[in-house]
């Protein structure tokens, strides 16, 4: 067996798998904050389909853009030209209301108890507040939080907080999932327990992920799909590869096995020249 | 030795310290006048002092100055908050109308507004509202400016966060604008208790017909230092009673922010 290398812009698979979300030719230009009349091209004409179900990670130096397209994903930017469909829809305004978003910092409202804060999304979409309380308990025990429901987010870890985010995130019950560098900020041991925590809670539903990294064995460890994207700016994804390891993972063990090895080298042979660029134009 | 003797975590040596500092100043004062070295006409003693808050609580002539001067001065806290807190909200969250308003506020900001008092008096009249408004304009502004700014300062992860997890606007008010805005909010309390207090004793002092302010300059009209005193030192422990009331609502309200209570009250 061998990893499908392709060229993303030959890649045309006929739309018979249903699509979670669909990039069409999106590009991002931001004004510049430098120059006045300027502007930054962040993601330039990006086709990339994440298919129902699919786990996908997008890999690529820092600062090239990845996280402009999960907010592209969540509606919360608009794309210059280009447009986005969610299960075939195209977003045309508002946010997309089929995703749920784990962004990289800390995003639980520090005024509420880790219970509240995850109640409070289902009550924003209508439940009653004991309703919600209730179900927000559930999604304590879940993600590994039991006896911690009453406390603030600055009285908890990390870790925890993590874990707080993603019950926030998956008590809405989105059909979509994404994820921006959720676990960066977090120790190795903690990161890899999250990573399994992640996994465990997937597999139950299995909801489409997109999963924002530049940690290529987290990608590789958790994805059914890599795509590498370029440098920055105008960063475009330039190669995909499937990963065809067994599930159920365990992350700190499938690391150590010969097909990783393998996939590992093969996709950082591709990263690895993006990296370069990318320190070429901005240097360390 | 030395160390652990003046230790400032003992907190028993630092209130006997303290108490001793209050008890060495009171005798200083009172050797000083009472043995003719300065004019305890001009200084006041005391035991003067003393004997005149004995009086106003014994004789309960004191009750319904201290009773206009604290509802004024609550009023003055209040709306002034209820208006800051409004406003700051308004214009934070309306850049447009931030950014055309910008020199008029900061004009009014920079404007003396004690020199309001005469003006008020002849709108208000000489009774409480005439304080109440001056108390307004000064507590507003300090209030106003910190919603501003506590809004200005909302993480855009915590909003964007919430705004993923379906909040309406009138949501994102109630769950992320408001909570945020009040940590700037109760730090500027502290002050507008203060200030507040400011507003209604000097709008008494231009012109009333009761409270502490206006028993201060009958006193002072007498040459009477004892009463003068006596009352200063009246307002200074109601203006702590308040900014201890405001502590303990700030310590409720605030108990999910991990330093609590290290606000600093610095008065105007």
């Amino acid at each position: 067996m061998t990893a499908a290398l392709r060229s993303v812009e030959a890649e045309r698979r006929p739309q018979n798998a249903l699509e979670a979300l669909r990039f069409d030719g999106v590009t991002c230009a931001f004004a510049s904050n430098e120059r006045r009349g300027r502007t930054y091209t962040a993601v330039s004409e990006v086709n990339l389909s994440v298919r129902d179900g699919e786990f996908l990670s997008v890999v690529g130096p820092t600062g090239c853009g990845k996280s402009t397209l999960l907010n592209v994903a969540a509606g919360l930017i608009r794309p210059s030209s280009g447009t986005l469909s969610v299960f075939g829809q195209p977003l045309k305004q508002g946010l997309n209301k089929d995703a749920a978003y784990l962004f990289q910092v800390d995003a639980l409202m520090p005024w509420k108890t880790a219970e509240d804060n995850i109640a409070a999304g289902l009550i924003f979409h209508g439940k009653s507040k004991a309703e919600a309380i209730a179900t927000a308990r559930e999604w304590l025990l879940r993600v590994g939080l039991h006896g911690h429901g009453r406390k603030y987010p600055h009285q908890l870890s990390g870790g925890m907080r993590k874990r707080a985010g993603l019950a926030q995130a998956l008590a809405l019950d989105p059909r979509i999932l994404l994820m921006d560098e959720p676990f960066s900020a977090l120790d190795i041991q903690t990161r890899h327990l999250m990573e399994d925590e992640l996994l465990r809670l997937w597999s139950t539903d299995r909801k489409s992920v997109v999963f924002v990294t530049h940690d290529l064995e987290e990608a590789i460890s958790l994805s059914d799909r890599v795509v590498v994207m370029s440098a920055g700016p105008a960063t475009k994804p330039i190669a995909e590869f499937d990963i065809d390891l067994q599930r159920p993972r365990e992350v700190a063990e499938i690391r150590m096995t010969q097909r990783f090895l393998q996939l590992h080298a093969q996709i950082w042979q591709v990263l690895r020249r993006e990296v370069l660029k990318s320190y070429a134009r901005n240097p360390a | 030795m030395h160390a652990t003797l003046l230790d400032p975590r003992n907190r028993l040596v630092v209130l006997l310290t303290r108490l001793l500092l209050l008890g060495g100043f009171l005798l200083l004062w009172w050797l000083l006048t009472s043995r003719g070295w300065i004019s305890p006409f001009f200084f006041g003693d005391p035991v003067g002092v003393a004997r005149k808050l004995i009086g106003w609580f014994v004789t309960g002539s004191i009750y319904p100055h201290l009773y206009t001067t604290l509802i004024e001065t609550i009023l003055a806290f209040l709306i002034g908050t209820v208006l800051g807190l409004g406003c700051g909200l308004w214009l934070a969250l309306s850049p447009f109308l931030a950014v055309v308003t910008d020199p008029f506020i900061k004009a009014l900001n920079s404007m003396p507004r004690l020199i309001f008092a005469p003006i008020f008096a002849l709108w208000f009249g000489l009774g409480i509202w005439s304080k109440v408004a001056l108390g307004v304009t000064l507590v507003f502004f300090v209030v106003f400016f910190n919603v501003f700014q506590g809004v200005r300062e909302v993480s855009p992860a915590v909003l964007a966060n919430t705004r993923m997890l379906g909040a309406s606007s009138r949501q994102l008010m109630r769950h992320v604008y408001l909570p945020s805005a009040m940590s700037w909010v109760f730090s500027s309390l502290h002050n507008a208790v203060g200030i507040a207090f400011v507003g209604s004793v000097v709008g008494e002092y231009l012109g009333s017909e009761k409270g502490v302010g206006y028993l201060i300059l009958l006193a002072e009209g007498v040459f009477d230092i004892d009463s003068v005193i006596a009352g200063i030192l009246l307002l200074t422990v109601f203006a702590l009673v308040l900014d201890t009331t405001v502590s303990l609502f700030e310590d409720h309200f605030m108990r999910w922010q991990p330093s609590a209570g290290q606000t600093v009250s610095g008065h105007a």
